[in-house]
């Protein structure tokens, strides 16, 4: 197991191409997510305030996961 | 004279008003290229390997310098939306814009290479090469610049924003223009690298017309 | 805009409408994080454990699972975003703006990986963390076409106008790609006599080419699956937009 870890001595090189490449897509998926839910959030809570037009605008329905 | 025409010298006459202004980019050329030996050393073998990159290099800044204010006249004075309704379309107009902005800073800068060349102990042979590869590729970097500043027109920090547009679209000009030197330095023909530089500027003419058209008409809706 | 050329495009574009896509957007959603999970996941087996170490390379071969699907992605997405572009100022889609202006920041992560994992497999193979290979450096010169992209995109006040100048930067970029390519590998053949080893084998094993594809399409449909995200964010936020100005009129 170890020396399958060791990648033959290209350790860094091999297992840090694939963290970098695992933080980089995460940050993408995890923040495109975040940015989504927040303006959700805040649609909701405009709603709230302002009831009346709550049929109007109704396509927004979709969970985003 | 033809409303072009009537542009481009317009342009000239009012570059001609402030001709102060003219050595500005000048200056700035002549400065960069003065700063190398001074982070590089004074040894003469290679501040000749590098002189023709420098050349390039610093005319390529100081021509970006001017470009931010291209437009930016005609669009305070509102006399930009009164061009673009006049029969001569928009294209026409990023064209002159172009010429008349190549002309009051690109043939400066052309003018002044030499000085450059000197400074840098380029040999006879070098400088005939250096002036033909600068008076093509400085052409297409005034087309490619007007195109980003048409694009810029109205935006927030326009100033640091034209040069991120602008500089990965001049890498080939800047390639092949100081291939052209190098060559020539090194005792082969210059020539391909010039035939790619007016190819270059032949492809540079219409692209900056299109987009730079379409750019000047997206600022004016 | 005429009514003719409506009319003529309308079945072209039934995505176009906001709601519609939303509609279609949350229908495959799904189906897309559930694929691209199983890609993912046999990708990486493929990768890591099934496929073989190069004979030259080593071990250190692996990196090329995810340096050359990025290096794919960086090329696919800009393609998309300039197709987009082209889609936006031909026949004024606004939907396709809020794509490319979706797709930019991906296509420069990907770029990005493509660039850092190149440099980490430089490293044991050339020595050292950067070469001016022809083909590193027109992807650093894609790079920062994606970052200027974003920045002119993103710099008006007006959304509108951002991602329409957008457009035409994307498309001279892309008549600009091949330019440069052009450029650079003869600069490159000019300063470096063939001597540095290319990444990439011509011809590849199949052992290695399933997990290969296989991630390719798992970044593809990570491209998808955040390209979603963005585009239903970025559709709620004009929707704000919208409401706050309506806030304000009514009051």
């Amino acid at each position: 197991m170890s020396g399958y870890l060791a990648m033959g001595g290209y350790a860094l090189y091999v297992w840090g191409s694939y963290a970098l490449t695992a933080l980089v897509l995460g940050l993408l998926f995890f923040g495109a997510r975040q940015g989504l839910k927040r303006r959700e959030r805040e649609l909701d809570s405009l709603r709230a305030l302002a009831p009346h037009r709550r049929q109007r605008a109704g396509s927004k329905k979709g969970e985003s996961t | 004279m033809s409303p072009w025409f009537a542009l481009v010298a317009r342009d000239l006459q009012l570059a001609w008003r402030q001709r102060g202004d003219l050595f500005l980019a000048v200056s700035f050329f002549l400065l960069v290229a003065a700063l190398f030996p001074f982070a590089l050393g004074p040894e003469p073998n290679l501040l000749l390997r590098i002189g023709p990159g420098v050349v390039w290099v610093a005319a390529l800044l100081a021509l970006l310098l001017s470009l931010e204010r291209l437009f930016a006249l005609e669009q305070e004075d509102g006399s930009l939306d009164l061009l673009l309704l006049s029969p001569l379309p928009a294209e026409a107009l990023v064209l002159a814009k172009a010429t008349a902005h190549w002309l009051t800073t690109g043939l400066p800068l052309v003018l002044a290479a030499p000085l450059v060349g000197l400074l840098y102990t380029l040999p006879p042979g070098g400088y005939l090469v250096l002036l033909a590869s600068l008076l093509l590729g400085t052409p297409a970097l005034s087309l490619f610049g007007a195109t980003g500043a048409a694009l810029c027109l109205g935006a927030r920090r326009g100033g640091v924003l034209l040069p991120l547009l602008v500089l990965p679209l001049a890498v080939p000009v800047l390639i092949f223009g100081t291939a052209a030197v190098d060559a020539t330095l090194a005792g082969l023909p210059a020539r391909p690298h010039l035939l790619l530089l007016g190819a270059l500027l032949l492809i540079a003419l219409p692209v900056a017309a299109v987009a730079g058209g379409a750019g000047l008409r997206q600022a004016a809706e | 805009m005429t009514d003719t050329t409506t009319a003529r495009s309308a079945n072209l574009h039934r995505l176009a409408n906001p709601g519609r896509f939303l509609r279609f957007a949350d229908r495959i959603y799904p189906w897309c994080f559930g694929t691209m999970l199983l890609a993912l996941t046999a990708g990486l087996v493929g990768a890591l454990a099934l496929s073989p170490a190069d004979y030259q390379q080593g071990q250190s071969v692996r990196i090329m699972y995810v340096h050359v699907p990025a290096a794919w992605m960086a090329l696919f997405v800009y393609l998309n975003l300039a197709l987009a572009s082209a889609s936006l100022l031909i026949w004024r889609h606004p939907l396709a703006g809020v794509a490319a202006q979706a797709s930019a920041p991906i296509g420069a992560a990907f770029t990005f990986l493509a660039l850092a994992t190149g440099s980490l497999w430089g490293k044991p193979m050339w020595g050292t963390w950067w070469v001016w290979d022809a083909r590193l450096t027109s992807v650093l010169i894609l790079f920062f076409l994606y970052l200027g992209y974003m920045a002119l995109s993103n710099a008006f006040e007006n959304e509108e106008r951002g991602r329409r100048a957008g457009a035409v930067l994307a498309l001279v970029g892309v008549v600009n790609l091949p330019i440069i390519k052009f450029s650079v590998d003869w600069w490159n053949t000019l300063h470096q006599p063939a001597s540095v080893s290319r990444i990439g084998t011509p011809a590849i094993h199949s052992s290695m080419l399933w997990p290969l594809l296989v991630m390719a399409l798992a970044f593809t449909l990570f491209y998808v699956v955040v390209l979603i995200l963005r585009m239903r964010s970025e559709l709620l936020a004009a929707r704000l937009r919208a409401l706050g100005r309506l806030a304000v009129e009514g009051r």
